[in-house]
């Protein structure tokens, strides 16, 4: 640790210790609501707090009965299956499309750009409950209403606003010469954009990916209004499991998803990282 | 020069551009060239230079006027349809393909067999002395390096006409020395023909068969270095290519394409008659730093003017002398840092001379 400077007096070292206190109380206020599941998802009682045991840390008072419980209930394998399915199709889709938009966007003859952009990012700052609506009183009108495929086209539009703004900023750092000279080469403009434009911007497309699939992942507001009992997803599921059967099985769902999050997380860090050094060593 | 007997590769026909339809950035520019002449666009930035590069490369389209290679229009020819070759300023060389797969992606789209792609690619690493580097990455390379990668992946596929933007821009100058003698050489060896954008008067000078020297949109001359440099045909280019003193006077006489001019302060010159030049009208002299001597000289001369020596620079090969005439005109010339390099003080008086055919009378 880094030694105060000797100028300080009682006050400067008063406030350090303040900051530092308080930016970690946040930090804990933040974090331990999520991280308390953990420990608990091993609860070998079928309750929501410690157990005598558990502090005690008796071996005998953990077990994974509640993980094992998760494989065995058709209705939670029905909705991980559902959410895994819907949140990969669902971010293709928005990957694609949303890819699309933003190259569209980034070019410099595109006209109403500003107009354009709001609209298509607008499903991530209206309110979702007005979107969820919104939408099941549209796709009733053509029966997708309960329907896997509305479902998957509704956290696509809820999933391209990732995908717009991760794209266009990798887009920014594009060189346009780079585009001019494979067309001076010869190459048709959409051979240069699969050889030259999605190899250079591939990290920002996959991260914008992941961010649509997590989106889909634990969106529950719209797979309330829109999703049948065929559809299912963990959410959707973990919210009927609070109301309908308290156990802690949704602990340890939670902590799956937890450290699904965390992967996903890790993956983008390293993407990230990627792109860095592919940028860094080539301009 | 092109003549009737010679025959036309590309030409620009009235080719004019405007961005807003309102003003043109390019006006009625208009230009033949032979095949294998290296052609120079100078100019200031802004000048339209490289809007005439980009029309040409259909990366912008044409407002008016004709592009035409080998005869044929390319104005409605699509950008990947005209086999123009093309070195940018920041090469861009593909990053993520390694230096042999950047030179092979033009014959691979061109669908060439991979045998004699391999063949092909090793042919051009050796021509740009770069024949171990086929497996390296463009961000593994110097900025000369990169340079060299960029010229032969716009060579590789064989273009008759090769366009060059500011392509040594970006390079210090040993290095931009350099590859300016890459480029010279390449051309002399391969013939290919080269349309070259720069703003750089001494490179332009130093490797092209013609210069045009733009500004405002507008072509003002069109001819090789040398004639370029001796016999600018006005004031812009004259103080636009190389060094130039410009002595503000008034055309007393003009005779067998010689003027005699007036200087306030007392002072008369005779100079060459520039085109459109008026008795009686108001004109500028111009004359180079290094066409001007300091009395005592052994060098013939024409005119002399009496100069009060303001101060002097020593720059290494040669000594910068600068003077003010009577009237306040300030004057700077090049001396040979020999023995015979005078030695002033300030407010010292010398006498100027020079040969009536070393200066131009242009009018303003």
């Amino acid at each position: 640790m880094k030694h105060l400077p000797a100028y300080f007096t009682f006050w400067h070292i008063f406030g350090h210790y303040a900051l530092k206190w308080t930016a970690f109380t946040v930090l804990a206020f933040l974090m331990l609501p999520i991280l308390i599941i953990v420990p608990l998802s091993f609860n070998a009682e079928p309750y929501f707090s410690f157990t005598e045991g558990m502090i005690a840390l008796d071996p005998e008072a953990y077990s994974t009965r509640w993980y094992a419980a998760i494989f065995s209930d058709q209705k939670w394998l029905l909705s991980i299956r559902n959410s895994f399915l819907i949140g990969t199709m669902a971010a293709t889709l928005s990957t694609i499309l949303g890819t699309i938009a933003a190259v569209g966007l980034s070019s410099p003859v595109m006209p109403f750009k500003r107009l354009i952009t709001a609209l298509l990012l607008s499903p991530m700052i209206v309110p979702l409950i007005i979107v969820a609506a919104g939408m099941f009183f549209f796709y009733s009108r053509f029966n997708l209403v309960g329907s896997f495929t509305g479902l998957v086209i509704a956290h696509a539009a809820l999933g391209m606003p990732f995908v717009i703004i991760t794209v266009t900023a990798t887009l920014s750092g594009f060189d346009r010469s780079l585009y001019n000279a494979g067309i001076s080469m010869g190459a048709s403009p959409l051979k240069v954009f699969w050889d030259v434009v999605i190899p250079l911007i591939r990290p920002g497309v996959i991260s914008g990916g992941l961010f649509a699939f997590v989106t889909s992942f634990d969106e529950v507001v719209v797979v309330l209004f829109l999703a049948g009992p065929e559809q299912r997803t963990i959410p959707r599921q973990m919210f009927s499991g609070l109301r309908e059967q308290i156990n802690p099985t949704i602990l340890a769902v939670a902590t799956l998803l937890i450290l699904i999050s965390v992967s996903l997380l890790v993956a983008l860090e390293i993407l990230r990282r990627r792109s860095e050094r592919l940028r860094g060593t080539a301009f | 020069m092109p003549s009737d007997t010679s025959e036309v590769f590309l030409k620009f026909n009235n080719v004019k551009k405007s961005y807003d339809q309102k003003s043109l950035v390019v006006k009625d520019f208009s230009l033949d060239v032979e095949k294998g002449e290296f052609i120079t666009l100078l100019g200031p930035s802004g000048s339209g230079k490289s809007t005439v590069l980009m029309m040409l490369a259909g990366f912008e389209g044409v407002t008016g006027g004709d592009i035409s290679i080998a005869g044929q229009s390319v104005t409605r020819t699509a950008p990947y349809k005209r086999n123009i070759g093309m070195v940018f300023q920041n090469y861009a060389l593909f990053p993520h393909m390694t230096i042999a797969e950047n030179l092979a992606y033009p014959l691979q789209v061109r669908k060439m067999p991979k045998a004699d792609v391999k063949e092909r690619v090793n042919e051009y690493l050796n021509l740009i002395e770069m024949g171990d580097f086929g497996g390296r990455y463009p961000g593994q390379l110097s900025g000369g390096q990169r340079q060299r990668v960029a010229l032969a992946r716009a060579l590789i596929f064989e273009p008759t006409l090769i366009l060059m933007d500011e392509p040594l821009g970006a390079l210090d100058k040993k290095l931009r020395e350099q590859m300016q003698y890459e480029i010279t050489r390449l051309h002399q060896k391969l013939g290919f023909t080269v349309i070259y954008v720069t703003h750089d008067q001494t490179e332009a000078l130093s490797m092209s068969s013609r210069i045009a020297v733009f500004n405002d949109g507008v072509v003002q001359q069109c001819a090789a270095p040398a004639e370029l440099y001796e016999r600018p045909a006005n004031a812009f280019v004259a103080d636009f290519i190389g060094e130039n003193n410009f002595i503000p006077g008034k055309v007393v006489k003009i005779a067998q394409d010689q003027a005699t001019v007036a200087v306030s302060g007392g002072a008369t010159i005779t100079a060459v008659a520039s085109e459109g030049l008026r008795e009686g009208g108001d004109c500028v002299i111009s004359v180079r730093p290094e066409k001007l001597f300091i009395q005592p000289t052994s060098h013939a001369y024409d005119n002399e003017v009496k100069a009060e020596h303001v101060t002097h620079y020593y720059v290494g090969d040669f000594i910068r002398y600068y003077f003010k005439f009577a009237n306040g005109t300030e004057i700077n010339i090049k001396v040979l840092n020999d023995l015979a390099a005078p030695d002033f003080k300030e407010g010292d008086e010398g006498t100027l001379v020079w040969l009536t055919k070393d200066c131009i009378a242009f009018p303003t």
